[in-house]
């Protein structure tokens, strides 16, 4: 009784999807996050480009980051929701 | 006005603790608040469990000091919830149940694993908990006049009552609260300070003026420093870090100055200093320290896109504009140093003295990581966003919030909407953070104090709200700590390890207990911290926790050779590698009393050798025991 989860979950037929999905955009992120972090040490003067109302590539480069975590993350809830959906009807339907 | 905002909200805390800790009953409810918060609530509250003393205060008060390097911590811990949502989130929830380590070990059922993984989630809970504490103490001791080492006992005190009374229900609501106000009176604090705009003169709201630093024509007479007006008597001349200290006296007063070239010749400019008297007596530019006599706040622009005096004040302005003028190529910024020397009378005097440095300077990094260094410098600068982007998903803190909602989509769902308040309020840091460094609002001494600071300089009412938010920070993200190091240690420890035999009582009582002994554990490491940036400190306990926790997390939902051995010893080697690349760093050097360029390990954040060493390790120790594996289905696990 002690070991069983706060909250148990049933068996999620997405999840290979979602594993892969996963993956491939953590993957697309870290080049982005990466390629900011090699900039700054291969050629930091690089950062004090101005590349947009005046601010410089540090700081659109960083604000860049943030909302791409978000957008990357709403697009990643949208295409996970549409699948656990699709599979959801399609089992349903196989029940009925 | 300050007390009474502040002890309403810690009342506020400790009643709502005590309501939600007369309905938990069960393990569950204590360790995983039932598993019934919705997504929402969740999301938001890991927004009040993430952004803790660290994002607030330590990541504005180190902005306030060298510009963009320290608005780095807000986007690599940004960052690290890539990590969390697209890989870990609903499979640790999958696997959970109320630890980490129960989804580490349940694969396998191995005790090396339970042992290593609860060691490891109580190491990166109390080397997160340090800069907590300190952070506590910070805020607390201008706002109620108590010393450091009271707030943060006081600090320790309340979180252990909210923790031992309702356990991740009470954290849970807490850290809801706390987070939503924090966004809240940010977005507030940032649009003031965007209406008031920029001055060369600023002067905290009209209730501070702007204090000129004089400057005295000096004469060079043999390498010393004279000052041409006869009134002052040339004393001592030092010579530390490449600038010249020069004391003078003049109607008995001591006073320190540093030698700068000017166009029209050398010169004496003002400077701050402390000096510690052989008689014990603290005194601050040349007067005992007493509450009116304290060190000034500092930082302020000298020039606006070229523009000086009163020509250079802009009004309002849009946060482009505020962040385009103050990275401007010809705006010129005053920031502080500091520097201690021994003088002719054997005092100890710490010096604090200005500098002025280009706005495009401070706008891109540099000026904290030498990313314009040696190799080992830039490989340091690596090491650190690794670290940041690796530890956020290895949080054993942030871990067992994935599981109090009831599903993996709603794991998935309270992911994004943290993400989306989190990276709102990082965005707004480098507001705040610029913001204190150019209204005077930094003070000297600790730069955590900036962002309050900055909130005093709009009057006694924003201060006090967002100085008990900042508290309300601290309680929070400590409360969140403190439960995972209790499930550390009662639920993986004496239950799962140990076999001790539970009731439903018994654990959350074990729970109690294990939760007072990390918060006095908690105490007396803030008070032995005090004075080291919250930020800094926190992103060692990234390291760590990126080292120990994640190759394990990773391998373990990624690579179906891994063992229960190959995962133990990652966590065994990642923690001993991280802590000891620390432990032998030139800061810790420098806390040791020892020179920081004689340390061991020449670089300060370990990340890039500890994390790889911690992979290779479970690799290797996974191929050379694969016969031994006892490997279960991950749908026999959440069966």
């Amino acid at each position: 009784m002690l070991h069983e989860p706060a909250a148990p979950s049933g068996k999620d037929p997405a999840s290979e999807y979602k594993k892969r999905l996963g993956v491939a955009m953590f993957i697309v992120y870290s080049v982005i996050y990466a390629g900011f972090v090699l900039i700054n040490v291969i050629s930091p003067l690089t950062m004090d480009l101005i590349v947009f109302l005046g601010l410089n590539l540090a700081v659109v480069y960083g604000f860049g980051l943030i909302i791409l975590a978000l957008i990357l993350a709403l697009i990643y809830n949208q295409l996970c929701g549409a699948k656990e959906a699709q599979l959801a009807e399609k089992h349903n339907g196989e029940e009925r | 006005m300050s007390i009474i905002i502040f002890l309403i909200l810690v009342a506020f805390v400790l009643v709502l603790s005590f309501y939600l800790g007369s309905k938990t009953r069960s393990a569950a409810g204590y360790y995983a608040a039932g598993g019934q918060i919705h997504w929402a609530v969740n999301g938001i509250a890991f927004a009040g469990d993430y952004l803790s003393a660290a994002s607030f205060l330590g990541i504005c008060g180190m902005i306030a000091v060298v510009g963009y390097d320290g608005f780095l911590y807000s986007i690599g811990y940004l960052a690290g919830w890539i990590v969390a949502l697209f890989v870990v989130a609903e499979p640790m929830k999958r696997l959970g149940k109320y630890t980490f380590t129960d989804a580490l070990d349940s694969l396998f059922g191995s005790k090396a694993i339970k042992l290593t993984a609860a060691i490891s989630t109580l190491i990166v809970s109390i080397f997160y908990l340090i800069p907590q504490m300190v952070g506590a103490g910070v805020l607390v001791e201008p706002l109620l006049n108590i010393p450091h080492w009271v707030g943060v006992i006081m600090v320790g005190a309340i979180v252990i009552t909210i923790v031992a009374t309702a356990g991740m229900a009470s954290t849970t609501y807490v850290q809801f609260l706390k987070g939503a106000l924090l966004v809240c009176f940010s977005v507030v604090l940032v649009v003031a300070l965007l209406n008031r705009g920029l001055s060369t003169t600023p002067d905290q709201g009209g209730k501070v003026p702007f204090h000129n630093l004089a400057v005295l024509a000096a004469i060079n007479t043999g390498g010393n420093f004279l000052p041409e007006d006869a009134s002052y008597t040339f004393a001592e001349q030092q010579s530390i870090k490449g600038h010249e200290f020069v004391r003078l006296i003049k109607d008995e007063q001591n006073s320190w100055w540093m030698v700068e070239d000017d166009l029209a010749g050398p010169m004496l400019k003002e400077v701050q200093w402390v000096t510690a008297r052989a008689d014990g007596a603290t005194w601050i530019n040349g007067a005992p320290a007493a509450e009116d006599n304290q060190l000034r706040q500092v930082g302020n622009l000298e020039a606006i896109a070229g523009k000086t005096g009163a020509a250079a004040t802009t009004g309002a302005l849009n946060p482009f504009q505020f962040l385009a003028l103050i990275g401007h190529k010809d705006t010129e910024v005053q920031t502080w140093n500091t520097t201690s020397l021994t003088n002719t009378l054997n005092e100890t005097v710490t010096i604090y003295y200005p500098q002025i440095t280009a706005g495009n300077r401070i706008m891109r990094p540099g000026l904290k990581f030498k990313v314009e260094g040696t190799p080992l410098d830039r490989l340091d600068f690596i090491s650190l966003m690794l670290a940041l982007f690796f530890g956020t998903a290895a949080l054993p803190h942030i871990l067992i919030r994935y599981y109090t909602v009831p599903s993996p989509a709603c794991a998935r769902k309270s992911t994004i909407v943290a993400i989306a308040a989190i990276g709102f309020f990082y965005v707004l840091t480098l507001f705040m953070g610029l913001g204190a460094l150019v209204n005077a609002s930094v003070n000297p001494i600790t730069n955590n104090m900036s962002a309050p600071l900055l909130a005093r300089s709009f009057g006694e009412f924003l201060f006090a709200v967002i100085s008990a938010i900042a508290f309300a920070t601290v309680l929070g993200t400590v409360s969140g700590l403190i439960v995972a190091a209790s499930g550390a240690v009662a639920h993986d420890i004496l239950d799962k390890f140990a076999k001790v035999k539970f009731t439903e009582r018994s654990k959350v009582a074990a729970g109690k207990v294990a939760a007072v002994v990390v918060g006095l554990i908690a105490i007396i490491l803030g008070i032995l911290f005090r004075g080291m940036n919250v930020s800094f400190l926190v992103g060692w306990a990234f390291a760590v926790a990126a080292s120990a926790n994640l190759p394990a997390i990773l391998m373990l939902l990624f690579w179906k050779k891994t063992t229960s051995q190959g995962i133990a010893a990652s966590i065994a080697v990642g923690i001993i590698s991280a802590l000891g690349l620390i432990l032998l760093s030139p800061d810790m050097y420098t806390r040791y009393g020892l020179d920081p360029d004689t340390a061991l390990v020449p670089f300060s954040n370990p990340g890039i050798i500890s994390i790889p060493l911690s992979f290779i390790t479970l690799v290797v120790v996974s191929l050379l025991t694969q016969k031994y594996s006892k490997r279960r289905q991950p749908e026999e696990a959440a069966a």
